[in-house]
C-alpha cells in the first residue's frame, strides 16, 4: 500500500466514507491487471490533493461484503463519496489526467 | 533533438523491442499507453511462455519485462498516443499536446477485445457486461451468466467462469466451435456449462444491472429472453490501428502490413510488431520475437541511413 492512500476494510468503511473530506474509494484486487495501472495515478493524486481528497483502497478479495453492498461488478471501480453518500462512480482504468478531470468538481 | 527510436505500446512486442534497443544503446523512449502491459495484464496463469516451468501470472510476466526494459535505460511515458505524422522524418508522435520526434518508430499497440455493438452493451459495461472474465468473474459467485464466442479463449473463459457462476451458457452463432477439439470438448462436457448453438444476441437487457439477453435462433428465427446477471464477451480482437489508418498501409481487417520476413511497414523507418501485425499466431512469445526483430531492423536501418 502506498504512503498517501488509506487501506479500507469492511469494518472501517462506513467511518472512512463519512469523512468531512470527499473520499474516493478504489475497489481492487491482486489478480486484476487493470487495477494495478491505477496504483501510480491514485498515489500521486492522493499526494497532490492531500487535505482536499481522501483516497481509500479496498481489496475486494479481503472485503467482499462492502464490494457486494455497493454492487461492484467490475474492477477497478472507483466511487466518490461525500459525507457518506455516493456521488460518482467510475468503472474501468483511466489516466491520471482523466481521473483529475473526474474529481475536479469535488476538490475545489 | 529527435529520439533514435520511439516505441508505441508496452505488451511483449514493445517491451522486447525496448530491451533490445536499449541494450544496443539506442536509448529508446516508450509510450506505454493506458492499457499498460497489454492483454497479458488481463490473464491469469500463462503456462506456455518458455522459461517458466511452473507457469507465471500474466501481470507478473509483464512487470518483469517492464523492469528489464527499464534496467537498460528505457524511458517510459504512461499515456496513449493521440496522433502521428509519418509523412516526413523525424516522425512526429503526439500525446495530447506533447510532441515527440523520432528517427524511427516501432508500433506495437496490439489488439483489444471486440464488442458486439448491440443495444445495452456499452451502457451496461461494468454493470454485468464484461470483456474480461479474469477481472470480473469473481463478482458473479452463484449467479447465472452467459458468454459469447466460439474460439479457444471463449472456452477457456467459460471454464474459468464456472469457478464462480452457478451456470454458464455459451452462446454461439454457428453449430460448431472453431476452438480446438480438446478445449471445445472440455467446455461441452462441463456440468455447469450449457451451449446454445445457432444463437445471436440482439440486446443486453437491464436498467441499472444486466437482467438478461434478447437472443435469436438463426435457424428458426425464434426470439427469446435468456435471464442472466452477467454477460461476457470473448469474440476475438481488433488491432489498435485507428490512429495509423491514414499513415500506414493496413490490410482489410485493419492490421498493419509488413514486408515478408521483416517488421518494415509501408513507411521507411516505421516498424511494427506483435498482435497489431499478426492476426494468426497472437501469442506472447511470437509477439516478443517480433519485438526483437523490430529492434534489430531499427538498428540496421539507422546504421544504413546514418552513413
Amino acid at each position: 500500500m502506498g504512503q498517501n492512500t488509506v487501506k479500507g476494510t469492511d469494518a472501517t468503511f462506513v467511518e472512512l466514507i463519512g469523512s468531512a473530506m470527499p473520499t474516493l474509494v478504489d475497489f481492487w484486487a491482486e489478480w486484476c491487471g487493470p487495477c494495478k495501472m491505477m496504483d501510480g495515478p491514485l498515489e500521486e493524486i492522493a499526494g497532490d490533493r492531500s487535505g482536499q481528497l481522501q483516497i481509500v483502497k479496498l481489496n475486494v478479495d479481503e472485503n467482499p461484503s462492502t464490494a457486494m453492498q455497493f454492487g461492484v461488478m467490475s474492477i477497478p471501480t472507483m466511487i466518490i463519496f461525500q459525507a457518506g453518500e455516493e456521488k460518482k462512480r467510475l468503472v474501468g482504468a483511466r489516466s491520471k489526467a482523466q481521473l483529475e478531470a473526474e474529481i475536479a468538481s469535488f476538490v475545489s | 533533438m529527435a529520439e533514435k527510436v520511439l516505441i508505441v505500446g508496452s505488451g511483449p512486442a514493445g517491451l522486447t523491442a525496448a530491451i533490445y534497443a536499449a541494450r544496443a544503446d539506442l536509448d529508446p523512449l516508450m509510450i506505454e499507453g493506458m492499457e499498460r502491459g497489454g492483454q497479458l495484464m488481463l490473464t491469469t496463469e500463462v503456462e506456455n511462455y518458455p522459461g517458466f516451468p511452473e507457469g507465471i501470472m500474466g501481470p507478473e510476466l509483464m512487470d518483469g519485462m517492464r523492469k528489464q526494459a527499464e534496467r537498460f535505460g528505457t524511458r517510459i511515458v504512461s499515456s496513449d498516443v493521440t496522433k502521428v505524422d509519418f509523412t516526413e522524418r523525424p516522425f512526429k508522435v503526439w500525446v495530447g499536446d506533447a510532441l515527440y520526434e523520432s528517427e524511427t518508430v516501432v508500433i506495437s499497440t496490439g489488439a483489444s477485445a471486440r464488442w458486439l455493438g448491440i443495444p445495452g452493451e456499452s451502457r451496461l459495461r461494468g454493470y454485468g457486461v464484461s470483456a474480461c472474465a479474469t477481472c470480473d468473474g469473481f463478482f458473479f459467485r452463484d449467479r447465472e451468466i452467459a458468454i459469447v464466442g466460439g474460439g479457444d479463449s471463449a472456452m477457456e473463459e467459460a471454464i474459468f467462469l464456472t469457478k464462480f457462476a452457478s451456470k454458464v451458457t455459451i452462446l454461439h452463432r454457428r453449430d460448431e466451435f472453431r476452438a480446438s477439439k480438446i478445449m471445445a470438448q472440455r467446455a461441452i462436457d462441463h456440468p455447469k456449462i450449457e451451449v446454445l448453438w445457432n444463437t445471436t444476441i440482439e440486446e443486453v437487457l437491464g436498467d441499472d444491472l444486466v437482467t438478461g439477453l434478447r437472443v435469436k435462433n438463426v435457424l428458426t428465427g425464434d426470439k427469446s429472453v435468456l435471464p442472466v446477471e452477467g454477460f461476457f464477451l470473448a469474440i476475438g480482437h481488433d488491432p489498435n490501428t485507428k490512429i495509423f489508418q491514414d499513415q500506414l498501409e493496413l490490410d482489410s481487417s485493419g492490421y498493419i502490413t509488413t514486408g515478408a520476413g521483416s517488421t518494415r511497414t509501408s513507411v521507411e523507418g516505421v516498424f511494427a510488431a506483435g498482435d497489431v501485425v499478426d492476426h494468426y499466431y497472437q501469442q506472447a512469445v511470437t509477439a516478443a520475437g517480433m519485438g526483437c526483430q523490430a529492434a534489430i531492423d531499427v538498428e540496421h536501418w539507422l546504421d544504413r541511413t546514418e552513413t
